[in-house]
């Protein structure tokens, strides 16, 4: 993991303007949207311009969910193909769906557990094997795989599995963001009883990444 | 509540437009549910539940009409008695509303009204991808268009301040990229009082002949008027980035076209078209002059580059203008960054290397959710009907019973569209017709066609697939529920005596749950001479999880199961998975619903203690 400390702690920006980019994508039902709501508020928090987008109704029903969250010097919703930053996916093949938004030297940072699309298991198409996902994302850009699943589980409940992938992500410093802008955001954003519940998620997520580098 | 909160906050495009109409002290708002539109009077209805639940006085009345049609009617009423009216649809909602459009515009409102029509380019959740521009034209009503949820709350509250000069209703159109798209607001001051109305009548209000004679004139001298408005209008401006290029752009294209001059360093001047009816021909004319070549950046159709052709032609100027048909650009799905990022670099010469999307991955497309009820009456209709039966759908979740295993869906227009053309195909066919339609798209624009078919004695099975909820659109109350947007109670229909009462003679009510009472009635309805209806009730199995009851776990007997894979590839739950050889079921999706017991034939799903 020594290049990527490498290229993480050198980032540079076009033209000087601060302009980062990340694709988030899951299945439906995951808490994607949630995610990027948290990190796009964040965002504010700290007075970085936001744009941000999502695709609501017919993929609440188990379909793709696909978010952007931008900040910076933006104006498009949609991210440019290899231009993100990082894909923050919550699952594996979700991940490989939305790989050429991802620039060369960016960062894939996916989930490792596969949710197997319903026409799969009624025996149209198939979910490749996941060996065959990694090396197809290591062969465009850097990936970062965990078990966010079982992080989740740790930090006391598999619904956590979308702030665990927040933490992960936070540790990348991708974002220039504090973390106390986030804490805060997920403060605000969850009812009372589950604050606690998320920010140990948070936590075990970034603990998961640093580890690594 | 954020909405409701002072400064700076991200909002979605559709929650910018409902504060832009809480800052512009609304009093009535109407809505049909329809993506992208929906959440623009889902924050309005919860904001009046909020007020409730706080003791406050809701400012306003909101409604969740039965159609876009009646929405937009009521609020004409409220316009024209002096209090400010929103009204929000999906693009193909304004098609319904039409009707009433097309002379509202002749009797025009005293008191502000917006109309929003939320178009969606790309089809993301809609059956067509009209260019709803087109509306300003065809019923000569002003328009503003957001490229950005900023916009979309600043233009909201100027369209009232338009309307009201105008007297005219004021159209606020987006799409799935404004309305979805989450950006910084910087919020205005809310203006919240609540307003009693009063009818001034005139007489000019009855658009007989002699009357709408009278007014089409009246209407063409106030589109001169607006033109003047969208002249000086803020909201049409230049950027001026140098060189003699031009690029004339609204809505999403801005966006890409504005980031395309950071990205690909281009030297030009863009105008930006935030009014898009009536055009600002004067400001188009200059920029016209200043420009040697100009190219057009919109989505769908060539409605800003006929009008700057027009413009052109008529005052002969010499300027090359490139649009529809140039790059990339085309006429149909939405564009994005990389179709204009191409397009703007073949049109300035510059070398740009457009990168392609080249991987080939499984589909995830939507499916009916674990414990749906629809899979339940899919399931059972397949088992009962002939193999070349006929199935018109509608518009909701059950569209789904599309993809297979089911397949329950062979011809689908419109909302209502499932009963009107089942007429069609009874006549047409000797095949039996087995109808689909929802129970909120049913009081849409299902009854005047189940009128029809009964009239004329036509025969076929209309299905009402009956949950209690606008589900699709995220779960809206309709006229079958016995409380309103607001909160507050109302009447609730009840479905049978409706059908009943219109004339049906055979109508049965089933719980989809209960396979083989399904079959039985499906059976029945198929063997009756005529047109018979089967209510399959049974509530959204969202909902049931919004209540947060104690459900049943079910696995399977492993032993038990001979892998003949029914309730795999046939009844198709998403909550069953292969496990190696072995099918189990996912205890994290699984609701409890029990209806895989009854359709396993060696008993192998049982509950888990």
């Amino acid at each position: 993991m020594w290049s990527l400390r490498a290229n993480l702690s050198f980032r540079s920006n076009r033209g000087g303007k601060l302009k980062k980019s990340i694709v988030i994508a899951g299945v439906g039902g995951q808490g994607v949207i949630t995610s990027a709501n948290i990190l796009s508020k964040a965002s504010l928090r700290e007075g970085y311009k936001v744009v941000a987008s999502e695709l609501h109704g017919m993929a609440q029903r188990g379909g793709n969910v696909e978010c952007s969250v931008r900040i910076g010097e933006v104006f498009s919703p949609i991210i440019p193909n290899e231009s993100a930053d990082a894909i923050i996916s919550f699952e594996p093949l979700e991940a490989l769906r939305n790989l050429s938004k991802v620039r060369r030297d960016g960062i894939v940072l996916t989930d490792i557990n596969p949710i197997v699309p319903s026409l799969i298991s009624i025996g149209i198409g198939s979910y490749p094997p996941l060996k065959e996902i990694f090396d197809k994302i290591l062969s465009h850009c850097k990936l970062i795989k965990i078990n966010a699943d079982e992080i989740a589980k740790k930090a006391g409940s598999i619904l956590t599995k979308n702030v665990v992938m927040l933490g992960a992500f936070h540790a990348l410093n991708i974002f220039p963001l504090k973390e106390k802008s986030i804490i805060d955001t997920i403060r605000e954003t969850f009812h009372e009883e589950y604050i606690d519940l998320n920010i140990k998620a948070f936590e075990l997520g970034k603990e998961t990444i640093k580890n690594m580098l | 509540m954020n909405l409701l909160g002072k400064g700076k906050k991200v909002l979605l495009g559709n929650e910018a437009i409902a504060r832009g109409a809480l800052e512009a002290d609304i009093d009535v708002a109407t809505t049909y549910p329809g993506t992208p539109s929906s959440e623009i009077a889902d924050t309005l209805s919860a904001v009046a539940v909020y007020l409730k639940k706080k003791n406050e006085e809701v400012p306003f009345y909101f409604q969740y009409s039965v159609n876009e049609k009646v929405a937009l009617e009521f609020a004409s009423a409220s316009a024209n008695c002096g209090l400010r009216a929103l009204t929000c649809m999906k693009h193909v909602g304004v098609n319904v509303a039409s009707d009433a459009l097309m002379t509202y515009a002749y009797v025009g409102c005293t008191e502000g009204h917006v109309i929003v029509t939320a178009d969606d380019p790309s089809c993301h959740s809609s059956q067509n991808e009209q260019d709803n521009r087109m509306y300003a034209k065809f019923a000569y009503l002003p328009m503003l268009e957001p490229s950005n949820p900023q916009e979309a709350k600043d233009m909201t509250v100027e369209a009232f301040e338009i309307s009201e000069k105008l007297q005219l209703p004021m159209i606020l159109r987006t799409t799935t990229r404004i309305s979805h798209v989450r950006g910084v607001v910087e919020l205005g001051e809310l203006k919240m009082s609540r307003k009693t109305g009063k009818f001034e009548k005139n007489g000019m209000r009855v658009t007989v002949p002699d009357v709408a004679r009278k007014l089409h004139p009246v209407l063409i001298e106030k589109m001169n008027e607006a033109k003047k408005i969208s002249n000086k209008s803020k909201f049409n401006f230049i950027e001026d980035f140098g060189g003699d290029y031009g690029i004339i752009t609204s809505g999403a294209g801005y966006n890409y076209a504005r980031e395309a001059v950071d990205d690909l360093n281009l030297k030009c001047k863009i105008l930006k078209i935030g009014m898009s009816y009536p055009l600002p021909d004067e400001k188009i004319l200059n920029f016209l002059k200043n420009c040697n070549k100009i190219i057009v950046v919109e989505e769908l159709e060539p409605f800003l580059e006929e009008h700057a052709k027009i413009i052109a032609e008529e005052n002969g100027i010499d300027v090359e203008i490139y649009g529809k048909g140039f790059g990339e650009l085309k006429r149909y799905y939405e564009y994005d960054p990389d179709i204009v990022y191409s397009s703007l670099a073949k049109f300035f010469g510059i070398e740009w290397k457009k990168k392609e999307k080249e991987i080939n991955i499984s589909p995830r497309p939507p499916v009916l959710c674990p414990g749906c009820p629809h899979r339940a009456t899919y399931y059972a209709v397949k088992q009962v009907a002939p193999e070349d039966t006929i199935y018109p759908t509608d518009i909701g979740c059950y569209t789904l019973g599309l993809l297979p295993p089911y397949k329950t869906a062979d011809f689908l227009l419109c909302m209502g569209s499932s009963i009107g053309s089942a007429c069609g195909f009874s006549y047409a066919t000797e095949q039996k017709v087995v109808a689909f339609i929802g129970d909120s798209t049913f009081y849409h624009a299902g009854l005047p066609a189940l009128v029809n078919g009964i009239h004329h004695n036509h025969d076929f099975v209309a299905v009402i697939l009956d949950n209690s909820t606008t589900a699709m659109t995220g779960h809206q109350p309709h006229p079958g529920n016995d409380i309103d947007g607001m909160g507050n109670p109302a009447i609730s229909m009840n479905m049978e005596n409706v059908v009943r009462g219109l004339g049906v003679k055979h109508v049965e009510v089933v719980d989809p749950r209960n396979i083989e009472e399904t079959k039985e009635a499906i059976k029945r309805a198929l063997e009756y001479k005529g047109l018979s209806v089967v209510i399959s009730k049974a509530p959204c199995i969202l909902l049931k999880r919004k209540m947060k009851k104690e459900r049943v776990l079910y696995k399977i007997n492993q032993e038990k199961c001979k892998k003949c894979k029914i309730c795999i590839a046939k009844f198709s739950c998403p909550a069953f998975y292969f496990d190696n050889e072995n099918i189990k079921i996912n205890s994290a999706l699984c609701t409890g619903c029990g209806v895989c017991v009854q359709i396993c034939p060696f008993g192998a799903i049982e509950v888990e203690n």
